[in-house]
Parts: C-alpha cells; structure tokens; sequence
C-alpha cells in the first residue's frame, strides 16, 4: 500500500511540476515588462518627487516667494540648506566686506542650538543666494512642509546626473531666475509667432 | 585533380583530422548560440528582452562576452594547484569533442561510423566529472571543494540509470552503432524510441540533465550556496572554457537523446542535416525551459530521486524489454 | 619567498578574530570545515556573516556575526530633533519603511499627546499595509532565489512595481518612505491613489493563484521547505520571535490584534497561523499575509472618512513632556517597537529600536545544527531577515 501512495504522490508531483511548466511557458509569449529607457519612458514621473525648488511670486517671476526665515535650513536634517542675505537697504556700501552678510545653515549649528532668526518685519533682509547641498538630501520633504509660505517646492528633475559632489550643489535663486527667464523667453517667442 | 582530392579525403585520418576541425568549429557556434539563446529564453519567461543592446536584438551579446573573457587575465589563487588548475577547464572541454565523433548527423554525414559509438560517447562524457573534481579540488577554496564533492558524487551516480537505460535501447536495436539504432527509427513517427519507450526518455531526459549540472540539478555549481561551486576561482577563459563545456555537453546529450529517441535525421521535407538540428536545439529549449522554472533539489533528495526512483525504474524497463525482445524474436 | 614563508603567509592572511577564535564544537574530532557565509554571500541578502563549521555537509555549529552595516541609528536619535530623525526611519527597515515611520511617530505622538485625525489613521492603514504586501511579495521572490529558482523574483517584482507607484503618488518616494508625520501624514491621498489601489486588490486576488500553482505546489519546493527548521511553540517564545516566525510556529501573536494601535480594531481579518513551524508554514503564513492585508485594505477603502489628513496644531517643533514611552507595531518581520526617553527638550535623550530580525536571526544558530547546507539556506531565507534593520 505504501508503495502506492508513493507512486501516486510522485506522479501527482510530476503533474505538478508540468503546471509550473506551463506558467512559464505562457508567460514566455505575454508582452514585455520592461521599459527600454532611453527609448521608452516610464509614466509615472508626474508624482516624482525630486530636489527641491524655489516657487516664484505670482506677480514677480524673478523673486522667490521665500520670506527668508530660516526655518527650512533648521529643520533640515541633514543640513542641506543654506542661504546667505543681506539687510535691506543696506547693500550699497562702498566695500562688499562692509556688507552685513548674514549666512544661515551649514556654519551655524541652528537644529541643535536652537537659534532662530528674529522675524521678517524685526529686520528686513533680501536672499543672496539659496544654497542646496543634495549629496546629503535623503528627500523627506521636512522643509517644503514647514515653509509658511509655501516657497518650496519638488523638482520633478528625474534624469539629475553628474559626476562630481558639485554638480549637485545648487543654487536655487539662480536656478529659479533662469527658470523664469527661459519660460519668459519662450512665452514672448509663441507670442511673436 | 579532383579524384585524387576526393581519395585523399576518404583516408582515415584526413576524415578524422577534418571531421575534428569541422566539430571545433561547430561547438565554438554553438555556445556562442546557445548562450544567446539562454538569455533570450530566461529573458522572455521572466518578461524581459534579454539581450538587447549590442547589435541588432543584443546578437552580438555573446561575441561581446567572449571577447570580454578572453582579454581578461588568468588568475590563480594563491595556494592552488597550479597544474591541475591550468589543466581542469582543458580536460573538461577536450573530450566533447571525441563525443561527436560517432553522431550521425545524416545517414551520409557521419564523423566516424564505429560500431560503439554509444559507449564511446557515455565514456568521454564521464571525463567531466574528473575535470570538475580536479577544478574544485586545486583551486584551494573550500567552496569549490564542496563543489567538486557534489559533482562527482551526483555524476556516478546519474551515470548508473543512464547506462541502464542506454542499454535498453540497444538490446532493442541489438546494436551500439548511432547510425544503426537511428535506421531502426526510420519506419514512421511511430517507430521512434519516445513511443516505444517513454520511461525509458523520461529516465535519461532526468539523468542528462543531472549529468550537465543543469537546473533544477545545479548543485555542483548551487549559487545561494556556494557562490559558484567547482569554478568559484576561475576568471576569464578559464571560467569561460567550463561554460563553453557545459553548453558543448548539453548539446552532445540532446544529440544523442535525439539520436536514441526522436529518430534521428528521420523526418519529412527537410533533409537529415535539418531534422538533426531542429530535434537536438527543440531538446535544448525543454532544458533552458526547466532551468528557468524549477528551483533547486536539495543533495539528498537528488541522490534519493537516484538511487530509490530512477534506478529500479529503469532496472525493470531493462528486463522488460530484454523479456519483450526475446517473446518477439 | 621560501614555502615556509608562504604557510605563514596564509596562516596570516586565512580568517579574521571570528574565524581564528572559532571554537570548534566539541563533536567534531578536529575533522571539520569552518566556513565564512558571508559577508558577500548570495544567500545573505546583504551583509550578513554567518561563521558555519560543517561536516561534510552537516552543520554542527552555525554563528552569525554581525556588525557590517551597522549605522548607529539609535545614537543619531539622540543628536537629532524629533523631526529630523523621521528619515532614518525609512532607512532602518526598507522593505517594510512606512511599519517603522509608524511605530516612531506614533511613539512621539503617545508621548506628547498628539491627537491623529481620523482620516490619517486610515491613509496609514492602507499605506502601511500596502508596503507590508510589497516586502511579502519582495521576500517571496528572494526566498525562491535561494531555493534556485530564478523566474518567480522577476513575476514578484513586477507585482511590486505597482505597489511603488501607488506609493509614489502619496509619498514621492520608491522605497526609502518618509510619510508619516506627527499628526498625521505629510500628503493627502488623491482619487488616483484610491482608484489603482482598488485596481491593484483585484489584480494581486487574480494573481495569488498562479503563485499558489507555479511555487507553493511545486513538488521540488515543497521538498525544500516541509519539514525544514522545524521551530517549536516554546523555542520561538523562548527567542523572542516575532511576526511570522513566531506564528508560523502556531503562537497567533499579532500586534495588531493583540494590542490593537490606531484603528486596527474596526477591520475584520484573521491572523494566519503554522502548525508545525517548518519553513512550509512560515512561507504559508506570509503567503496568507498578503490576502489579510488585502482584505485590511478594501475595508478601509470602503469606509475612508473626509477630513484632515494632519493635525493643523502639531507645533512646528515638537517638545514632548518629561517621561517615556513604548510603542510597538507589527511590520513585516514582526514587532517593532520604539522606545523613547524624554527630558523635555527638543531631542529625544534616548532613542531604542527593536528589531523583529534581530530577535528572529538569533534563531538560527540553533536551527541550523545538525542541517544540511542547503536546508541552511533555506531556514536563513524563511527567517527574512532585512541586515539593515538588524544592525541598525
């Protein structure tokens, strides 16, 4: 008897194993999955979720709606961010090295001491530069969900790629001057057509 | 001019010589295609393109590999053998060649007629299981060493139901010639060994694909476990001369299955060269099919599939047909 | 160099501290083989060691050494703001981030008294049980390449990949999620979101057979995993094995309705529980797993409420009160708990991370004796282990 049911499990199996066969072998002449990329693209990239970016002024597409803050630079955590201002009105000095130039971010240890920029309206001051780090980026979206203004942004810049940590060193008032100049060039270029 | 080229050729050892260059040739080709072949079929099963890049549909794929492998330099570790290192992926390719000697391609196209071609063949392919011992053993690694230990323990082992089944056939053929046991196939699709003795296919289709080491019976070269098993050290040519000798044997199997059991160059319209082919290369596609499919036997359980299925089962298919053989003559 | 030299040469250069102090087990009459699994082994799954000492092909004595991707993440808790230690927690575990995302906010939210919108609690629902489907399947595909079979990871990854960009259209992100905020979570879902959710319930139902006749019915398989590692009832307690290691061995403990957290207690679904604790079981179980979470995830769709998706009073810098907290959550390994120790102030003054693979690795120095290599293989696969979250 036990003979039997050997042999009846050992052809049962076999069985079996033609129906793993025959999975394989349907699968085989389904379409392809993949996504050849440089000559296909995927479609998901509208939910990407890249670097991110300064949101313009809807009425000044030159100026950052950043109020200049600091509060993205402090909650960062890994210390990506940081900018440098001046204090309005007070930019024509004669020599640059009078200019009171406050930087915050890499040199001021803001997550841990606690410091906090006094508000806006305390001291009025104008963005230099807004300087992102992305080598130490790890994209948790900290400083886009604290900015009161809603100034930041995600890039969906999928295909970023360099060879060097400078490459991924931005600065996103520049990036977003060029943004809107090359948008505004176009927009003056379908309207000359 | 031409009568005395022609005498030339039928000297014995001008065929040899020729007949020897011609399947150097081939066996070259051949891994060259088959690797092509395995990545496009693992490719399409798993729902990828393969191959894709290098020349139209990734062609030149293997080309490229080869030639990557050939620039590549010689290691050995330190604390081998060097010796029996150097000479293991040799000796594991050398005796493919002598494997084709006897097959018959086409009633006319034969390498060598001898009357124990089938012996011939089983004795060289048996020769890889000394090169893979002697690549596990020299390489100084224990991986490989455990490796090598597989694969000889499962390769006398798989050679035993092997034979018997062999020889089943050729008690029905009464002969051992590849040409002979291929002619008494020729009477129809009927008269092909598959449908005179199936358990006899399944048997050998199960023992061939454990003798090549290939899926579901990879253990010699079980990547979870031993990373690469016998050929954990080996680089460049080296490591790719064991990969051109497990694709050669592949093809020597499928051949010679084709040759016991699918009737050979016998079939309709197309010549015997063709049929040849097409039968050993449909063969070769089940065995990249399986490999894709089935995950690994553990080693017990191979040796058990041996020893207590595959050997008494041919045993009895063996006094059958020796019992049906003598009722009907 | 003369051949001395080269002896001593290899006596300097064969084996570190481990495999140098390795005592050998007492069994094995010096005739034995001590082997490095590890760390670059293809059935480690990142950089796990595992020092075995084989006879022939027996296992006598099996020690995983651990260490080699060890990130001090419970230090950078430490030194970091409650905020900013939210991204490490998508690094801890990838496989199964959002799990770890929860159990730290909910941590800090149990510790300062944070309420969580109702409608966040369902969002987190079905993310967090959506990822748990994604490191099942992820485990399913990489247990079968360790038991050789190469197809099934390619079939499981394609599943996956749809379950990233359901993920990608809330959280952004692929695998290293960062979605779960103090009050909630950092987006709302969209109807897109629920929409291929709802699709991708059916299509994984649909597909669930074809796993069931391709793999688990597989007559080679199943002579891999039934009756292989058998973990008794009192040695995975004893252990402290969590998830499904634990329940595959017949004990129904899950977090979820043992100590139900957020909202597990108004959905309908069973714990799938092993008899005999063999892998067999353990890969049942996580293979049941997957229709329990679908099941989970249909039900909260159907009664998603409107509302807040985050707490509009979360302060900017959160500064729980003085004390401690415990809070634990099921992921996909098992309970993850987090333990934090408060001073008031803006950081945490200690942070603990219990991980389920830490607890279940340690089982297999004791599983392991007396198997055979490949069997090995396969108990060290059935575990699934994630090496990130064991080092921390």
């Amino acid at each position: 008897m036990k003979i039997m049911t050997n042999y009846s499990n050992a052809i049962k199996g076999l069985l079996g194993l033609l129906k793993g066969l025959k999975i394989t072998g349907v699968e085989f002449f389904k379409p392809q999955l993949t996504i050849h990329y440089p000559r296909k693209e995927v479609t998901n990239l509208a939910t990407y979720r890249g670097h991110i970016d300064l949101v313009a002024k809807e009425d000044a597409p030159l100026e950052p709606k950043c109020i200049i803050c600091g509060k993205c630079a402090e909650v960062c955590p890994s210390a990506c961010i940081s900018m440098e201002m001046h204090v309005k009105g007070e930019q024509s000095f004669a020599s640059p090295a009078e200019c009171r130039t406050i930087t915050v971010g890499h040199g001021i240890e803001i997550p841990f001491s606690g410091l906090r920029l006094p508000p806006a309206e305390v001291i009025e001051r104008e963005l230099d530069s807004f300087n992102l780090d992305y080598n130490y980026c790890s994209l948790c979206g900290l400083c886009v969900q604290i900015c009161p203004v809603g100034s930041l942004t995600f890039s969906k810049d999928s295909y970023l790629a360099g060879t060097a940590r400078k490459n991924f060193e931005f600065d996103l008032l520049q990036r977003l001057r060029e943004r809107s100049r090359r948008s505004s060039q176009t927009t003056t270029a379908q309207e000359k057509r | 001019m031409m009568s005395q080229l022609l005498s030339y050729l039928s000297l014995p050892l001008v065929h040899l010589i020729l007949s020897l260059v011609v399947i150097l040739a081939f066996l070259g080709v051949n891994g060259i295609v088959l690797i092509y072949v395995e990545r496009k079929v693992a490719g399409f099963i798993q729902r990828r393109p393969g191959p894709y890049e290098v020349g139209p549909w990734g062609l030149l794929q293997p080309l490229a590999d080869a030639l990557k492998l050939l620039s590549k330099q010689l290691v050995t570790p330190m604390g081998a053998d060097k010796i029996l290192f150097w000479a293991a992926p040799i000796l594991s390719f050398a005796p493919v060649v002598i494997c084709f000697m006897p097959m018959p391609v086409s009633p006319m196209f034969t390498g060598m007629e001898m009357n124990l071609g089938l012996i011939l063949i089983l004795a060289f392919t048996s020769l890889n299981v000394l090169a893979l011992c002697l690549a596990g053993w020299s390489s100084n690694n224990k991986y490989s060493l455990l490796g090598a230990a597989r694969a000889v323990s499962q390769s006398v082992a798989y050679e035993i139901p092997l034979l018997i089944t062999v020889l089943a056939i050729a008690f029905q053929t009464g002969s051992l010639n590849l040409s002979e046991i291929v002619a008494s196939q020729t009477k129809g699709i009927w008269s092909w060994n598959i449908f005179v003795q199936p358990i006899a296919f399944i048997i050998y289709i199960i023992a061939v694909t454990a003798e090549t080491n290939r899926a579901p019976f990879d253990l010699p070269e079980a990547e979870s476990e031993l990373t690469a098993g016998f050929h954990t050290e080996y680089a460049g040519m080296h490591f790719g001369l064991f990969f051109l000798a497990e694709y050669s044997y592949m093809i020597v199997v499928c051949a010679v299955a084709t040759v016991l059991f699918l009737g050979g160059w016998h079939g309709p319209f197309l010549s015997g060269p063709f049929w040849f082919i097409l039968k050993t290369y449909a063969l070769i596609l089940v065995l990249m099919w399986f490999r894709w499919t089935f995950p690994r036997v553990r080693f017990d359980q191979l040796l058990n599939i041996c020893w207590k299925w595959l050997i008494p089962l041919s045993l009895i298919n063996l006094v059958l047909t020796a019992l049906l053989v003598k009722i009907v003559r | 160099m003369t051949p001395s030299d080269n002896t001593t040469m290899q006596n300097i250069l064969s084996g570190d501290y481990y495999t140098n102090n390795f005592t050998l087990s007492p069994a094995a009459e010096g005739d034995t083989l001590v082997l490095n699994l590890g760390p670059q082994h293809p059935s480690t799954h990142g950089v796990l060691r595992v020092v075995v000492e084989l006879d022939g092909e027996y296992i006598l004595k099996a020690e995983p050494v651990l260490g080699y991707i060890h990130r001090m993440h419970e230090k950078m808790g430490e030194v970091k703001t409650y905020a900013q230690y939210l991204p490490n927690m998508g690094r801890v575990d990838y496989l199964h981030a959002l799990a770890w995302n929860w159990a730290y906010v909910a941590a800090v939210e149990k510790l300062a008294g944070v309420a969580v919108p109702l409608r966040a609690e369902y969002i987190r629902v079905i993310t967090c049980e959506l990822n748990r489907i994604s490191s099942h399947l992820l485990w399913w595909g990489a247990y079968l390449l360790d038991l050789g079979a190469f197809t099934p990871i390619l079939y499981a990854f394609a599943d996956r990949e749809k379950i990233m960009d359901i993920l990608q259209i809330v959280t952004g992100s692929r695998l290293t999620y960062c979605y779960y905020r103090f009050g909630g979570v950092s987006a709302d879902i969209t109807p897109d979101f629920i929409d291929m959710t709802r699709e991708f319930v059916g299509y994984m139902r649909d597909r669930l057979p074809m796993y069931k006749t391709f793999v688990t019915e597989n007559m080679i398989l199943r002579g891999r995993c039934v009756d292989i590692g058998v973990l008794s009832k009192e040695m995975a307690v004893r252990y402290g094995a969590t998830g499904p290691v634990l329940r595959g061995s017949g004990v129904a403990h899950d977090t979820r309705k043992i100590e139900p957290y957020s909202i597990y207690d108004r959905f309908d679904f069973d714990i799938p529980v092993g008899k005999n604790g063999d892998a067999m079981d353990r890969y049942d179980v996580r293979i049941a797993e997957i229709q329990e979470s679908l099941r989970i995830i249909e039900q909260a769709l159907a009664t998603l409420p409107a509302g807040d998706y985050l707490n509009p009073d979360v302060p900017e810098r959160i500064t729980p009160p003085k004390g401690e907290v415990y809070f634990a959550v099921e992921g996909a390994r098992g309970k993850i708990g987090i333990y934090i120790v408060s001073d008031g102030g803006i950081k945490p003054y200690r942070l603990k991370l219990r991980a389920p693979g830490f607890s279940n690795l340690h089982l297999f120095a004791e599983l392991s004796q007396g198997t055979i290599l490949a069997d090995a293989v396969s108990i060290l696969g059935s575990l699934d282990l994630v090496i990130p979250e064991i080092d921390r």
